[in-house]
């Protein structure tokens, strides 16, 4: 009896989350132009729609430039700061620690806002790059959360180990360290790409003229109601998705083989 | 046996406040099976990462085979270390693991390969090279670990409580295994452990330490029948020890009056002075009517223990102090005991050792 209302109860949350975007997938394929229940045709025009729009690939590039450098970025940062956690004993390392955890807890907004006024102020907003360095403060703190829940389970002798047996301090970051995390930096790869590929506030203020895929949605939702939104929607979801369970497999399952 | 190799010269090492090892002096041999042993935190384990070079002397000097090693970086010693957790590389397999040290080292991928499965083979797990070090058992991880420290060819290995993550029947037979390759090897063996069973068994001389200092260093067989101090007698267990005054002394020979009764004991005391003597537990007797002996003590049984054929009586005297003695199953059949009854023990006063420390 318990076990059938946990499954009602899973089953409601799990439908509460994902209806919205299944709405917008099923109407993505939908012939009529107001999303409307009678549906009318199956119908892949929206998305031939947005496959001829230059403006929609350049989007789309532009998207995949800063989530890939973002995530290289943000991941390498994060690496550097779970290490010096693990290896470093040190004086206000809390204090240390709080801040580095401190940007994805600041209100979106409030965080584009004082990019866009950073950055403009030592004339580097507008530009592609901009977005990157706003991205990579934004998510280089998941890098560090992942990489470091790793670093952790890692047996305190290990490095040791490996200079007894004559590795030199890089030799053993590089034949040890890196190779034990591996699976948490790929996980944070992906995390850290996802969080960027998706993110608006902050691509909107500091982009400029350099759209990424959420910003040109926003400017074909704000002239009139589209279906190539929905179509846009369900390929920033796959993306995002398939970003998200890479990590998680790389994460969990490395874990649980971990154990036995 | 040819020289010393490793030389403790005056060390103390402190973390902050807190002091790991005071004035350590100490000489291991070349080619010797030392094994350091004491409670936890008594600094054995700090001194034996102090020779891998993990934790600096904080003053004196440790000199390896003549060189002056406060300085020189753990990775460039040649003093291979097998862990008490094993420490192997979870993401390399069994052979990977065992070449790890020869790659450091710049060994070309030909000749690591083949001395790699060399040890291996030596350690009976070559099937399992190419195995992932997760997926092998405690006793394979074990042999990986040493065939990693080893595959070096260093003049001395460390080992730190290498075998107490083992059952007990696996702790004996690598036991036999580590007695072997250290002959065989010639090497020094410097092996830190809590367990006496494992130090006794296979040490040539055996270090015991107590709060960062040492409390005795001898064969096995000194430590055991003359431990130096109450600290050593109590640590190496199993024996009776009594305190109490020097009543009279003559030559070589000497009454001490304890509160459970006045005992000979053999050795230079003068009358008056406070002393401590220790008797081991399976040199003292027991029996059911008053002996005509040297030392005898009237006690009532408190419990048995029995480990294999051997039982441990625990006894208490008229003023309250426990006694143990050790005996042979089949001897202990003869009094028929339920527990709670008087008996009388004895020992000869050659067999109470006198402790430095009063």
């Amino acid at each position: 009896m318990r076990s059938a209302v946990l499954w009602i109860y899973t089953a409601l949350v799990f439908a509460f989350v994902f209806a919205p975007i299944l709405f917008s997938v099923v109407f993505s394929f939908n012939s009529q132009r107001f999303p409307t229940i009678p549906l009318g045709e199956f119908s892949t025009e929206w998305y031939a729609k947005i496959l001829a729009d230059p403006d929609i690939w350049q989007a789309a590039l532009n998207s995949l430039i800063v989530s890939s450098c973002t995530a290289v970025l943000a991941t390498f940062l994060g690496f550097c700061t779970a290490y010096s956690d693990y290896r470093y004993r040190f004086r206000l390392k809390g204090a240390y620690l709080a801040l580095i955890l401190l940007p994805p807890t600041i209100p979106l907004i409030i965080m584009a806002l004082a990019m866009l006024a950073w950055l403009s102020k030592i004339g580097m907003s507008g530009q592609l790059y901009s977005i990157i360095i706003a991205h990579t403060v934004l998510t280089a703190p998941f890098a560090m959360a992942v990489i470091r829940l790793r670093l952790n389970q890692m047996d305190e002798n290990l490095e040791a180990a490996a200079w007894n047996l004559g590795g030199s301090e890089w030799a053993t970051m590089r034949h040890v360290i890196v190779p034990f995390c591996r699976p948490a930096i790929i996980a944070a790869l992906c995390l850290t790409a996802a969080v960027s590929f998706d993110e608006f506030a902050i691509s909107w203020f500091v982009s400029g003229l350099n759209k990424t895929l959420p910003v040109a949605i926003l400017e074909i939702v704000q002239g009139n109601i589209d279906p190539q939104v929905n179509a846009i929607g369900t390929f920033v979801f796959l993306i995002s998705m398939s970003l998200i369970i890479l990590a998680q497999i790389f994460l969990v399952g490395r874990q649980l083989k971990g154990h036995t | 046996m040819s020289g010393d190799l490793v030389v403790f010269d005056d060390v103390r090492k402190s973390f902050g406040e807190f002091v790991a090892v005071k004035q350590m002096n100490l000489t291991i041999g070349q080619g010797e099976f030392v094994a350091i042993m004491g409670p936890s935190g008594c600094g054995k384990t700090t001194t034996l990462r102090m020779l891998a070079g993990l934790e600096a002397p904080s003053t004196g000097e440790i000199r390896l085979d003549g060189r002056v090693m406060n300085d020189v970086k753990p990775h460039e010693r040649d003093t291979p270390m097998v862990w008490q957790s094993l420490a192997l590389f979870p993401f390399l397999s069994a052979r990977e693991n065992v070449e790890f040290g020869l790659r450091m080292r710049g060994v070309d991928k030909a000749t690591r390969t083949s001395r790699a499965m060399d040890w291996l083979d030596r350690m009976g797990i070559a099937e399992f090279a190419d195995r992932n070090v997760a997926t092998l058992s405690g006793g394979q991880r074990q042999r990986v670990a040493l065939a990693r420290a080893l595959v070096m060819e260093p003049q001395i290995l460390l080992l730190d409580e290498p075998l107490s993550a083992l059952d007990a029947h696996l702790v004996i037979r690598m036991q036999a295994v580590l007695t072997q390759l250290q002959r065989e090897l010639g090497i020094t063996f410097v092996y830190v452990t809590h367990s006496q069973s494992e130090a006794f068994a296979m040490a040539d001389r055996v270090v015991i330490m107590s709060q960062g200092e040492i409390a005795q260093i001898g064969t096995p067989k000194e430590i055991y029948r003359a431990p130096a101090n109450r600290f050593v007698a109590e640590f190496v267990g199993r024996n009776n020890i009594l305190s109490g005054t020097v009543t009279a002394a003559e030559a070589g020979q000497a009454r001490i009056a304890t509160p459970s009764g006045t005992f000979t004991v053999h050795g230079t005391l003068t009358q008056g002075q406070r002393a401590s003597f220790a008797v081991s537990a399976d040199l003292v007797h027991v029996h059911s009517e008053r002996p005509e002996a040297e030392n005898t003590l009237g006690c009532r049984l408190l419990s048995e223990e029995f480990v294999g054929s051997v039982v441990t009586l625990f006894l208490e005297s008229e003023d309250g102090h426990e006694f143990k003695v050790q005996m042979q199953e089949r001897q202990l059949s003869q009094f028929d005991l339920k527990g709670g009854e008087a008996l009388w023990l004895d020992w000869q006063a050659a067999h109470a050792h006198i402790l430095d420390d009063g």
